[in-house]
């Protein structure tokens, strides 16, 4: 093995996939089984007691997933990743790894919907109380830890707000009460930003969005970066012994590896939501061109951020690419490139306008995706939020004319064209 | 005695032991032990079962170790480890540092229970790779072959088969 430090791009189409041992097949073979068969039954029983390392049955492990698995912490800089059916999925194996009932969560306010829910009504039933601080602000977040808190949690680059979470300051705040610091950075993938570089312990992506990047196929992965002591006596679950795997610890017996190995061997095979190595495979087609999507993705995202700032028929862009955003500094500092191809803008006229805006664009496709290759839009105000009013709309952050966009790979010339047109149809009335 | 070390001094963290683990040759076993109920010489038993290595086992008072002949020192034997695994008292490890800069070692691990920091930076000012406090049996079985099928970043890179 060459001693080489392969670069990022190298990485995308390599890591985790040398020829096939048996066929020299070069592409990642989707390895479409359920099971795996043993050598003999002491091979058997080695791998059921974690003595050694192997496909068992692929609701824990299976090599396409783990092709994907590999090359996702290679990209991140992480120790080892665990592939999901679904970036929530990831999430809440995190979770339930981390807390049961009567402990406790820091997340960050203004965190996908979904995410919210998950934490604030299935986890809180299951006990597992979580506070949701706004902005993430490491001071606050500092002051709502307790010493039942077990994960400090938050988006790189959040949604619709366009926060950029100061991932040091919160892993010194995390760090100083010996819990690790989550990151979901889905929306930057580890092309723009690798939170471990900056202190983050786990990582979280959706692959559904710009990892997969064509919008077909679900997934979603946890990473963790190794450097965390798990035995620093605030996690029992991974210092005291396990029956199922006869007794062993998973702090003591695999160390850095403990977390990961807990998340597999426990977590997958306790609840369930595995990656099928179909989706594995589409998802790895995706992650090889990673790093040429992304940079046009952030350029297009830019050109498109700045066109809309300057027309008049645009009420706010909330980039944090573009100076006047409050956490430019931030995005400057954590995303160097760009703060992501996601974002919110508002279309002067309110709530009618914005579902003006939605009706009237041609290229632009209407759903609640986002990181496609395609550019994506959606108008809450007139879908996911349309039971709510102009005033709850404002006390959650979504003004009624916001638009979500998610800015795709086209020309970007095509891309502002179609906004231009579709502006135009939507503020036909006001002028 | 932390995993990270004890601020004074912090081990190679685990992707740069596989590197370690995995572009190891030659391994001398420094202290091995002929008696079963040794660690050295269970340590001995799997490095000689379950790795590719070349292993030669070092210890005066021994004259043959699992069948294989035991030399006197480092510098005796017949080929240049690229890794010295230590099992010996603190006290001993500057001259066994001394012949493991001498012969031409490039990492020198110490074993479970040897963690002393002035060791360690003599030797990196020497150009070797050190790792303290780690059992070389379990940093190998950890990274053996199904590594890489449990999701880790095994580092490995190549348009090559792999082999084990």
């Amino acid at each position: 093995m060459a001693d080489r430090q392969w670069g990022f791009a190298t990485r995308a189409v390599h890591a985790g996939a040398t020829p096939d041992a048996e066929t020299g097949a070069r592409a990642v073979p989707i390895y479409q089984t359920t099971s795996f068969v043993f050598d003999d039954t002491t091979d058997a029983s080695a791998l059921f007691a974690l003595q050694k390392f192997g496909s068992i049955y692929s609701r824990i492990g299976n090599p396409t997933v783990a092709a994907l698995e590999e090359r996702l912490a290679s990209l991140d800089g992480g120790l080892g990743a665990v592939a999901t059916a679904s970036g929530l999925s990831a999430q809440f194996l995190t979770f339930a790894s981390l807390a049961g009932t009567g402990e406790q969560i820091v997340a960050a306010a203004g965190l996908y919907g979904g995410s919210v829910t998950q934490l604030d009504v299935t986890m809180r039933r299951f006990g597992v109380d979580t506070t949701f601080v706004p902005g993430a602000d490491p001071e606050k977040v500092a002051a709502a830890i307790n010493d039942r808190t077990k994960v400090v949690f938050a988006e790189l680059i959040a949604n619709p707000s366009g926060e950029i979470a100061d991932i040091a300051a919160l892993a010194d705040v995390a760090h100083s009460a010996r819990i690790p610091l989550a990151i979901d950075a889905t929306l930057a993938t580890p092309y723009l930003c690798r939170p471990i570089e900056h202190g983050a312990d786990i990582v979280i992506h959706s692959a559904t969005k710009f990892l997969g990047g064509h919008g077909t196929t679900l997934g979603g992965v946890a990473i963790e970066g190794g450097r965390f002591d798990w035995g620093n006596g605030r996690f029992p679950t991974m210092t005291e012994p396990v029956p199922s795997y006869g007794g062993l610890t998973w702090w003591g017996n695999f160390q850095e590896f403990g977390w990961l190995t807990k998340v597999r061997a426990e977590q997958l095979r306790d609840i369930g939501p595995s990656l099928s190595p179909l989706a594995a495979f589409l998802l790895l087609q995706g992650v090889e061109t990673l790093p040429q999507r992304m940079a046009v993705h952030v350029a297009n995202a830019r050109a498109v951020a700045e066109w809309l700032a300057a027309d008049s028929r645009v009420s706010f862009v909330r980039w944090a690419g573009l100076p006047d955003h409050p956490h430019h500094e931030l995005a400057a500092r954590y995303t160097p490139e760009g703060p992501g191809a996601v974002f919110a803008f508002g279309v002067r006229g309110g709530r009618a306008a914005g579902e003006r805006f939605i009706g009237a664009v041609q290229l632009a496709s209407h759903l609640a995706n986002v990181g496609d290759a395609r550019t994506l839009v959606i108008h809450p105000g007139s879908t996911t939020h349309r039971q709510l009013s102009e005033e709850q709309l404002a006390e959650a952050g979504v003004p009624a004319d916001l638009v979500r966009i998610s800015v795709g790979l086209e020309d970007v010339d095509d891309i502002l064209w179609d906004l231009d047109q579709a502006l135009a149809a939507a503020t036909k009335d006001e002028t | 005695m932390s995993e990270q070390g004890n601020g004074e001094w912090t081990n190679p963290d685990a992707r740069e032991r596989l590197a370690i683990v995995r572009r190891t040759k030659t391994v001398a076993v420094l202290g091995a032990s002929s008696k079963p109920q040794r660690a050295s010489n269970f340590v001995a038993t799997y490095l000689l079962a379950s790795t590719n290595y070349d292993v030669y086992f070092v210890n005066p008072n021994e004259t043959e170790i699992l069948g294989r002949p035991a030399y006197p020192t480092t510098a005796a034997l017949p080929v240049v480890p690229d890794l010295v695994d230590v099992f010996r008292r603190p006290a001993d490890l500057p001259e066994v540092l001394a012949d493991a800069i001498d012969v031409g070692a490039t990492t020198f691990w110490l074993q479970f229970g040897l963690f002393v920091p002035e060791i360690a930076r003599k030797a990196e000012a020497a150009g070797l790779t050190v790792v303290m406090d780690r059992c070389l049996k379990i940093e190998h079985a950890r990274f053996h072959g199904g590594l890489h099928l449990a999701g880790f970043n095994t580092g490995v890179i190549s348009s090559r088969k792999q082999q084990r």
